[in-house]
């Protein structure tokens, strides 16, 4: 299908199932039940699942192949934002212009930090992109205020020129729109007590992060991807053979960066805002930390591991006390307390300490991420009803 | 002139921060060759030793005073620590006075302990990993350190003041003939500095001049080789790992003082050194040093008023900007081996 | 099947509950039932407070989440019911709002926007909130205005002191009772004026950010308009920790006075820095060398520690006011949590029972008649004395304090002594001066 191999197409089938129908999946307890707290089927959250995955495939393009470990891809993200508002406004609130705006934008961003960073390789590579990244936070949040608004970031506002848009009804606020089709808008269908949103800006965002997606596999499989690879395995001896490994290892960055880029005009396209600390070394840690998590270098395995830092972001951190308590009400007090005590340090507001527990027992365990994680469930299973299948283990990525 | 004299000080003060920091990085990372992401977290650790012992020495017990009212209208409880029961309000108060500097005392001892806690525990299960997952693992127990510290002693500074003798400021301009009031500079800062400079020339010092650290010089430069020697190589690197812990400690309980303690005062650190580290090239040890030093002296040249009309935001950027122009025409930053972390 | 802008879960949470059985799917169309942006149609109301639970506003965040558990357990009827005694407005009966159990969900801004507007989306799309309050800082207040804007709900702004959030990007939707940097250098500088004399030398350390210009910018002007020179205003970068090499200059510019425009971590890093290098015990110009901090919070206080005494700066809200609205919401706090509430828990816990008088005023949760009921408001008995929400913009004018640091603090919470209690009328500016637009009340509709 599409040119791709068969394991290839099916996990894209996957992916593309998984995603179009994840209002379902994300939503698996009924609403007003204890439960419903952990549901992520609302349009803000899984907007930002597939905008990180995007984000994440870009990444894995550069470090998953090539091994090079970037520290400053959240600028890019940074850029390619400042792009898109812009471009809403000034010319529309068309979310196309600005998306388009901010992948040109943040393609030429990369390719002047990776033409200098290049140069280097190892820990001095990445320092020399967080540099970059650091330098491009610093000054959009203070000297640059008269282009990025510093702090507050900037917002569409009723006053600004939007030259090919008509004139707003009085007082109303600029939305984006695919035209007119807005971002915000969702349709909510309830079956018994279960409620699924349908909202227009996450399906858009989920059919450009299947086009991406598909877009990392045919570069996997390809012979550039398997240049790439040769940059990880061994640089100098491609080097031997009298290839010249740069202009391969920039057009990775370029297109990272460019994945990036993307990621960031999605988020302002979903939701109207642009702020430097987006840019910030821990935005670039993130995604490095998603990857990872995931699987790097696995096809599938960025776009889990953005999940799961989303999801336990989101959702991890509103669970306070008081719910704690409504969960546990059931239990006699003394140990209603214990519990609630015991668990209260690693939810709500100390949801960093769980998350820095996960990576480490991640890391220590399972090297791979969440897709070894995965792999190895499914050996254990496949050995168990053995000998009559002999399927032969699937390929690591 | 003055200004001039006045921002070198400035950056020996902070450089000596940086440089020991990204001494205590190198030492780590010339010996074990890991990257240790979670080095911040012990120089706030090491910070945090300080508080917990004037919050040891300050333990109290309360007594009620009729004679005054709290904000609610009822009897105000006075604490009155035990060591003044012990030793009297004078020397109690003196005791109280002193905890910073006898902190290093207590510091010593629980820094060099986590340092080994963390090597055997943790980071000897990352030395044939790749430098990504180093960085991982550190990156994720600097996050649980500090996540701990946190729910024990809230996001809030915790005021540390250095003892009362060492408090106020020495007029520097007037000993070397400068107009009076032009260049004053606090006691406690050039503390700072002439301990930095004590612990940098003690740890070199012991490299050099003891058979332990002769063959733990050795063993950096060609690990195998001395261990064909039958020397027991990975003990010794542990102990280095504990002597690097309580370096970064160290530099922790002195720095209280001069910026009152948080619980991510260790990731506010973190990347500058390693921008240092980089910078004096990695693995060498007085490469880290000097870098700290010059950049801290450029940060503080870029912070000068005349600087910042010519150049706004030049003090935003002045670190990354000189790492940049340094790893491009120094390929292996100011003092780098050649074949280090290039793979 | 129509479309919603924004979920209507608070509807649909009730019409769940009633339960239309599985085997019978029924598709439920929104927007049929419901007239604005999370209308509550069954028994309990959802309000969203958004506070930095982790970052370095995290003790600022617990302050202010503390005084909205204690708001709403004033309003659903529980506790002594605090300020609602001394409130002038009488509309609050105890049994929540509008007769609807106020019920609440938290999240964590983390002091950035980016998670800010994170969390109170998924308030809004997840929960079914038709109210947003809270935050620490002013880039997050703006971002969450607007997004409240766009969405359709009420936002209550917590701790922002930002000229901008009711200046230049104020919204129609968004209310600031938290006072601005406008007003600190208008209540400041009279007061500096008459206990520094009027020949004075400043010199500015500025946060390199939006909040820093616009207070460099208030006590500037205030304080030149006393007679003061400005010597130098020097820019210091937001992720600075060690203010050395900002400081050591001061003392070679030949300026007798310091101000301090920084907040939270900078301002006791820079304040600590300020006072290590002695530049209180010395004598410029034959005057004695002041520091002066702009924007004081207790919490700060507590984190200079002594380096506070003596030292001038401005605060909305102080626990040891003796009005009556103050000594019931202390009583209250302190009776609930063993210590007295910071300025950010006494602007959150105003915020809540405004917004829920405002409800019960205008009898409709619908934003729009929820901002008709508060434009051009008058109130007393909430702690800063007769208070007006102004129309034009939605800040609330009322009096400011000028607090000095103590010397001789009695407890960890008494670190600040009232000097003067400045009249609203003496701060108070006209509606344009910061541009901005409000534009048009969004119900979401």
């Amino acid at each position: 299908m599409l040119g791709l191999k068969k394991s290839d197409s099916r996990l894209l089938l996957l992916v593309a199932g998984i995603t179009l129908l994840a209002p379902f999946i994300l939503n698996p307890f009924p609403e007003g039940s204890e439960l419903a707290q952990f549901n992520a089927g609302y349009p803000d959250l899984m907007q930002r699942f597939v905008i990180f995955g995007i984000f994440a495939i870009g990444f894995n393009i550069l470090f998953g192949l090539t091994g090079y470990l970037s520290f400053g891809h959240a600028a890019f993200l940074g850029v390619g934002s400042y792009a898109a508002i812009w471009m809403m406004k000034l010319l529309t609130m068309n979310i196309i212009p600005a998306i388009i705006l901010s992948v040109i934008v943040a393609g030429l961003f990369s390719l002047l930090v990776g033409w200098i960073s290049l140069r280097r390789s190892g820990i001095y590579f990445s320092i020399l992109t967080l540099a970059f990244a650091q330098m491009s936070y610093s000054l959009a949040y203070s000297v640059l205020t008269p282009i990025t608004g510093g702090e507050t970031g900037l917002q569409p506002k009723g006053s600004d020129p939007r030259i090919l848009d008509a004139a707003l009804v009085n007082g109303t606020t600029p939305k984006a729109n695919l035209f007119g089709l807005q971002m915000g808008s969702s349709f909510d269908l309830t079956l018994g007590s279960w409620v699924f949103t349908f909202n227009t800006g996450f399906y858009i965002a989920a059919v450009i992060m299947l086009i991406s997606f598909y877009l990392a596999i045919r570069i996997f499989r390809s012979p550039f991807g398997m240049m790439l690879r040769a940059v990880k395995s061994n640089q100098n001896r491609m080097n031997y053979t009298g290839l010249n490994s740069k202009p391969y290892t920039l057009a990775a960055f370029v297109i990272s960066g460019m994945y990036a880029g993307l990621a960031g005009g999605l988020m302002v396209a979903m939701d109207t805002q642009a702020g430097p600390e987006r840019m910030f070394w821990t935005a670039s840690g993130e995604v490095v930390l998603m990857t990872i998590l995931g699987g790097a270098g696995t096809l599938i395995g960025p776009v889990l591991g953005a999940g799961v830092i989303k999801y336990m972001e989101n959702i991890l951190s509103k669970i306070n006390s008081d719910i704690l308590h409504g969960w546990f009400a059931f239990l006699p007090d003394g140990l209603e307390n214990l519990i609630v005590n015991v668990l209260y340090p690693f939810i709500g507001k100390g949801w960093h300490l769980t998350l820095g527990i996960l990576f480490m027992l991640v890391v220590i365990y399972l090297p791979g991420g969440l897709v070894e994680g995965a792999q190895r469930i499914n050996r254990l299973f496949k050995s168990k009803s053995q000998n009559d299948s002999k399927a032969k283990p699937e390929p690591a990525e | 002139m003055e200004a001039i004299v006045l921002q070198i000080l400035n950056g020996l003060d902070k450089g000596s921060a940086y440089a020991l920091i990204a001494l205590g990085l190198t030492l780590i990372f010339g010996t074990l060759g890991v990257v240790n992401f979670a080095h911040g977290a012990l120089f706030m650790i090491g910070a945090f030793c300080a508080v917990t012992l004037s919050r040891i020495l300050t333990l109290s017990h309360t007594i009620i005073d009729d004679t005054q009212k709290d904000f609610l209208g009822n009897p105000l409880k006075v604490e009155v620590p035990y060591v003044h029961d012990l030793f009297g309000q004078t020397t109690g108060d003196a005791i109280i006075d002193w905890a910073v500097p006898l902190s290093i005392l207590f510091a010593m001892p629980i820094m060099i302990l986590i340092g080994i806690v963390m090597e055997r525990g943790l980071i000897r299960h990352f030395y044939n990993r790749p430098h990504a997952d180093q960085i991982l693992v550190t990156f994720g127990l600097a996050i649980v350190l500090q996540e701990i510290i946190k729910y024990y002693f809230g996001a809030n500074p915790i005021p540390t003041p250095a003892p009362a003798a060492f408090k106020g400021s020495f007029d520097f301009g007037a000993m070397l003939g400068f107009e009076p009031n032009r260049i004053i500079y606090p006691y406690w800062r050039i503390i700072y500095f002439s301990f930095a400079a004590l612990v940098v020339g003690g740890v070199f010092a012991f490299l050099q001049f003891t058979t332990f650290g002769m063959v733990v010089r050795a063993g950096m430069a060609d690990r195998e080789t001395v261990q064909l020697l039958g020397i027991d190589i990975d003990r010794r690197f542990t102990l280095m790992f504990g002597l690097a812990a309580a370096v970064a400690g160290l530099a922790g309980v002195m720095y209280t003082p001069i910026n009152a303690p948080n619980y991510h005062m260790g990731m506010d650190f973190l990347v500058l050194s390693f921008v240092v580290v980089v910078v004096g090239g990695m693995g060498s040890l007085p490469g880290a040093v000097l870098a700290g030093f010059l950049l801290g002296i450029l940060e503080s040249f870029a912070s000068m008023r005349e600087v910042l009309n010519i150049l706004p935001g030049i003090n935003q950027i002045i670190i990354y900007l000189v790492a940049i122009v340094i790893l491009l025409t120094r390929p292996r930053g100011l003092m780098g081996r050649k074949g280090v972390m290039e793979d | 099947m129509s479309k919603s802008t924004f979920s209507r879960r608070g509807v649909l949470q009730t019409g769940a509950v009633a339960g239309a059985g599985l085997a019978v799917p029924t598709i439920f169309t929104a927007s049929s039932a419901a007239a604005f942006t999370n209308e509550p149609t069954g028994g309990t109301v959802t309000l969203g407070f958004n506070v930095p639970q982790t970052g370095p506003y995290a003790d600022e965040g617990a302050d202010e989440l503390r005084a909205y558990q204690l708001a709403v357990e004033h309003l659903n009827g529980g506790g002594d019911a605090g300020m609602m005694n001394t409130f002038s407005s009488k509309a609050l009966k105890g049994n929540g709002i509008l007769g609807k159990k106020i019920e609440f969900v938290t999240g964590d801004t983390q002091t950035k926007s980016d998670a800010a507007r994170a969390s109170a989306r998924s308030m809004i799309e997840k929960d079914g909130a038709v109210m947003i309050t809270g935050g620490s800082s002013s880039g997050v207040a703006v971002a969450v205005q607007a997004l409240c804007q766009e969405a359709g709900v009420i936002f209550m702004a917590g701790l922002t002191h930002s000229n901008d959030t009711t200046g230049k990007d104020k919204k129609a939707n968004g209310f600031r009772h938290f006072f601005n940097s406008y007003m600190s250098g208008a209540a400041l500088a009279p007061i500096l004026a008459s206990n520094y004399g009027k020949d004075r030398k400043a010199y500015h350390l500025t946060a390199d950010y939006n909040w820093g210009y616009t207070t460099e910018e208030a006590v500037r002007t205030s304080t030149e308009a006393m007679g003061w020179e400005t010597v130098a205003a020097v820019k210091t970068p937001l992720t600075q920790t060690d203010f050395s090499s900002y400081i050591a200059p001061v003392l070679q510019s030949d300026a007798d006075v310091l101000v301090l425009n920084h907040y939270g971590g900078n301002m006791v890093n820079s304040l600590t820095n300020a006072v290590q290098f002695g530049l209180r015990d010395k004598l410029v110009n034959n005057k004695n060398f002041e520091i002066v901090v702009p924007l004081y919070s207790r919490l700060m206080a507590k984190g200079a520690g002594a380096n506070v005494k003596g030292i001038f700066g401005s605060t909305n809200w102080h626990w040891s006011l003796t009005d009556e609205g103050s000594k019931a919401f202390v009583k209250s706090f302190g009776t609930k949590y063993g210590f007295p509430p910071s300025q950010a828990a006494h602007t959150c816990y105003v915020q809540t029972l405004l917004y829920a008088d405002a409800v019960e005023r205008a009898g409709s949760f619908n934003p729009c008649a929820v901002a008709e009921a508060l434009e051009g408001y008058s109130f007393d008995g909430l702690g800063n004395g007769p208070t007006l929400y102004r129309a034009e913009d939605h800040q609330c004018f009322k009096d400011v304090l000028v607090v000095k640091g103590k010397e001789n603090p009695t407890s960890e919470f008494d670190l600040l002594e009232i000097v003067e209690v400045t009249p609203a009328a003496q701060v108070t500016y006209d509606a344009s001066i910061f541009g901005g637009e409000l534009g048009s009340c969004n119900s979401g509709a």
